[in-house]
């Protein structure tokens, strides 16, 4: 189905039917792409390493379905529980150093426009809180200031999830964890309310919960990135091992989180330039479809 | 370092958009004319770039490489480099060189000192990770109080990042390296980064004839698919590249992953000795290899070396001397075999560790011949009279040992 994910006839005796079925029945150059295509398409994330149930598995699978050129996308992540998913994914991806993935993503994507001036590559970088706010969040404001087109999704589990439990700055107020053996003492950092006043033309917080809203703020902060200016997304995907919950509790975590007044209810931010990018491309839309049924 | 079959990228005798004519390296090293320029190390620094096809540089400010990195900008913005912005710390500098190597562009930048350490989590990344950028290290002091001085004690906690470290004696030395230092770099079997050390201040901030290539010459481009890892730009087909990460275990699979990775970076330094020879002329260079006596130095101490060994001949003592161009690869065999018949051997250094007469003392036989210094530190110049009174006092007094117990 795709042209530029091929296989070489070489080798198609002696690769894994995993790759085989990736390049027969992916979703590479599949301009619908998203969620609805599990269960019938070989996913770019088949398998993954994290604690069974825990829902950051889920929002990569989502966010795996949804990014619009995977063919064309290449992703910047960091260290923590993400790294363990990442060497698993089926578009290249980076892993350096812990905190320096926006640093990294700022040198990649100028590098990529430098080299193929005239094609689409996305950059996204997908890492945790640790990485995002605390040890990184020079490299991140940093970049939005500079307005480098990159969308930054930063998985906040509201701790060091992979050390083992620890504050981090994205913690709210108060909770006990290793590293704050009294409870916290300062506010969950308020990053998304930051991304806005640093430069980011599209700002997103929310759970991983709704499969469809993950797709569409997805692939606007993915376009949006590409043709206005940096994004960012904050998805909690709650440590449901260091929250004291079940495997099968992450989802309902999710919905609790983000319900009225909860302070993971979805909102978004969107620049008048990133507006006006987005009802044209609604306009284009439209006008396609209406050319379709006439 | 064969231009990458991209019709957009020019090949080897093609112009490119600054009219300058692609050209084979080994031309442009021996073959291309070389007109005589005077200029400071910073100049130089330029010069180099202009003439190696950078695709993208990341500048920083810090004493003593500012000046070189601000010039490198100008070099952007009359279009000989691809892309150029300044950082926001030498540990973000240097992780932005490396997703721009990942994406397979030939980078450039510098740093000194303090920048060093602050980027110093990258170096090892970077061998790991196999980009071949290239850093100009113009070292300088790292010692609290704030110094900004010339001083080379920073080269020794580069000694085992992974890299290729060549250290400049003078402006040629540092026009030359850098561009030979991109094509044995980038050599798929090599492939590593590589820094090339000048002596902050000495080399940068003074004026010196350098024969330079013409201007109209460049090197040919980066082709990141001539290299051992993927090139992360998603133009070869992306496979899962582990099905369990490493970190994740334990065990001795993933140790032995982990060493002979280790292993593997150390074998590709040795590796780009044989590039590096024809190139450099061999790693070290020696004057009289008879004498009894050895100066051993890198760097602006070759130099002092070089006035020390002269005042010695005024004397009527004869004096040899070993520059060492490269210290990544480290010269071994060539040092064993320039100081057989050396009885005693000097190793003057800016520093205040000595760092390199440690690399010698624990690579050469009979170590005992080996005497740590002179040394000077913290900004301060090593006068070949220094050199002259350090080894005539070391002599004077194994002569009177041997008086006593001879």
């Amino acid at each position: 189905m795709a042209n530029r994910i091929q296989i070489n006839k070489e080798f198609v005796d002696i690769m894994p039917q995993d790759y085989l079925d990736l390049v027969e029945s992916g979703t590479f150059e599949s301009p619908n792409r998203g969620w609805k295509d599990f269960g019938t398409a070989t996913e770019l994330i088949a398998e993954h390493s994290l604690c069974a149930g825990c829902p950051e598995s889920i929002a990569f699978r989502h966010i795996m379905a949804s990014i619009p050129n995977p063919e064309d996308t290449v992703m910047v992540g960091s260290t923590g529980c993400t790294s363990l998913v990442f060497p698993m994914i089926a578009v290249h991806n980076i892993h350096s150093l812990f905190g320096n993935q926006n640093a990294i993503a700022t040198g990649l994507k100028r590098a990529l426009a430098v080299r193929f001036p005239d094609r689409i590559k996305d950059v996204i970088v997908l890492a945790g809180d640790g990485a995002t706010v605390d040890i990184g969040l020079d490299m991140t404001l940093q970049s939005w200031f500079r307005k480098e087109r990159f969308t930054t999704i930063c998985f906040d589990n509201e701790l060091y999830a992979n050390t083992g439990g620890q504050e981090s700055g994205l913690m709210q107020k108060g909770f006990l964890a290793k590293m704050a053996p009294v409870g916290k003492r300062f506010d969950k950092v308020r990053l998304p309310e930051i991304a806005r006043e640093s430069g980011c033309d599209y700002v997103a917080i929310m759970t991983a919960s709704k499969p469809s809203l993950v797709e569409k703020v997805i692939k606007q902060a993915v376009l949006i990135a590409r043709e206005v200016g940096p994004t960012y997304i904050q998805i909690y995907t709650p440590c449901i091992l260091e929250i004291g919950k079940q495997s099968m509790e992450g989802l309902q975590e999710m919905r609790t989180s983000e319900a009225p007044g909860e302070r993971f209810k979805f909102r978004e931010f969107i620049s008048p330039e990133a507006q006006s990018f987005l009802d044209g491309l609604a306009e284009k839309k439209k006008a396609e479809k209406i050319a379709a049924t006439t | 370092m064969a231009t990458q079959t991209d019709s957009r990228v020019p090949q080897i005798g093609q112009r490119n958009k600054k009219n300058q004519l692609i050209t084979d390296p080994n031309e442009l090293f021996f073959l291309s004319p070389r007109t005589p320029n005077f200029l400071t190390g910073s100049e130089v620094i330029r010069e180099a770039v202009r003439r190696s096809s950078v695709d993208f540089s990341v500048a920083y400010p810090i004493t003593p490489q500012s000046e070189a990195s601000s010039l490198v900008g100008e070099l952007y913005a009359e279009g000989y480099v691809g892309d150029y912005m300044r950082g926001e710390s030498e540990f973000a500098v240097m992780g932005e060189c490396a997703g721009a190597a990942f994406a397979g562009a030939r980078v450039f930048t510098t740093t000194a000192g303090p920048g060093t350490l602050r980027a110093f989590e990258n170096f090892p990344m970077w061998a790991g990770s196999r980009l071949p950028i290239q850093v100009v290290f113009t070292v300088r002091g790292i010692n609290s109080p704030l110094t900004i001085q010339p001083d080379t004690l920073e080269i020794a906690f580069m000694l085992e990042t992974g890299m290729l470290l060549w250290h400049a004696e003078s402006a040629q030395d540092l026009f030359d390296f850098m561009l030979k230092g991109y094509y044995v770099a980038e050599q798929p079997e090599v492939h590593l980064p590589i820094g090339v050390i000048c002596d902050g201040f000495f080399v940068t901030h003074t004026k010196d004839m350098v024969m330079m290539t013409p201007e109209d010459r460049t090197l040919p481009h980066y082709d990141p698919y001539r290299s051992p890892v993927v090139c992360m730009d998603m133009e070869v087909p992306p496979v899962r590249m582990m099905r369990d990460p490493f970190v994740m275990k334990s065990n001795y699979i993933s140790y032995m992953t982990h060493a002979s990775w280790q292993l593997e970076i150390r074998a590709a330094i040795e590796r780009s000795r044989k590039h590096t020879i024809p190139l450099l002329d061999g790693l070290i260079e020696v004057e009289n290899s008879d004498a009894e006596i050895m100066l051993i130095a890198s760097g602006t101490a070759v130099s002092q070396a070089r006035e020390a060994i002269r005042l010695f001949r005024d004397k009527g003592v004869r004096v040899g001397l070993v520059k060492i161009k490269t210290l990544r690869p480290f010269p071994t065999e060539e040092i064993r075999k320039a100081t057989e018949h050396a009885k005693h051997i000097f190793v003057p250094e800016f520093n205040v560790a000595g760092w390199l007469a440690r690399e010698i003392k624990s690579t050469i036989d009979r170590n005992h011949r080996v005497v740590a210094g002179p040394h000077v530190a913290g900004g301060m110049t090593m006068p070949p009279e220094i050199i002259v009174e350090e080894i005539e006092k070391h002599m004077a007094h194994r002569r009177n040992k041997e008086l006593v117990h001879g």
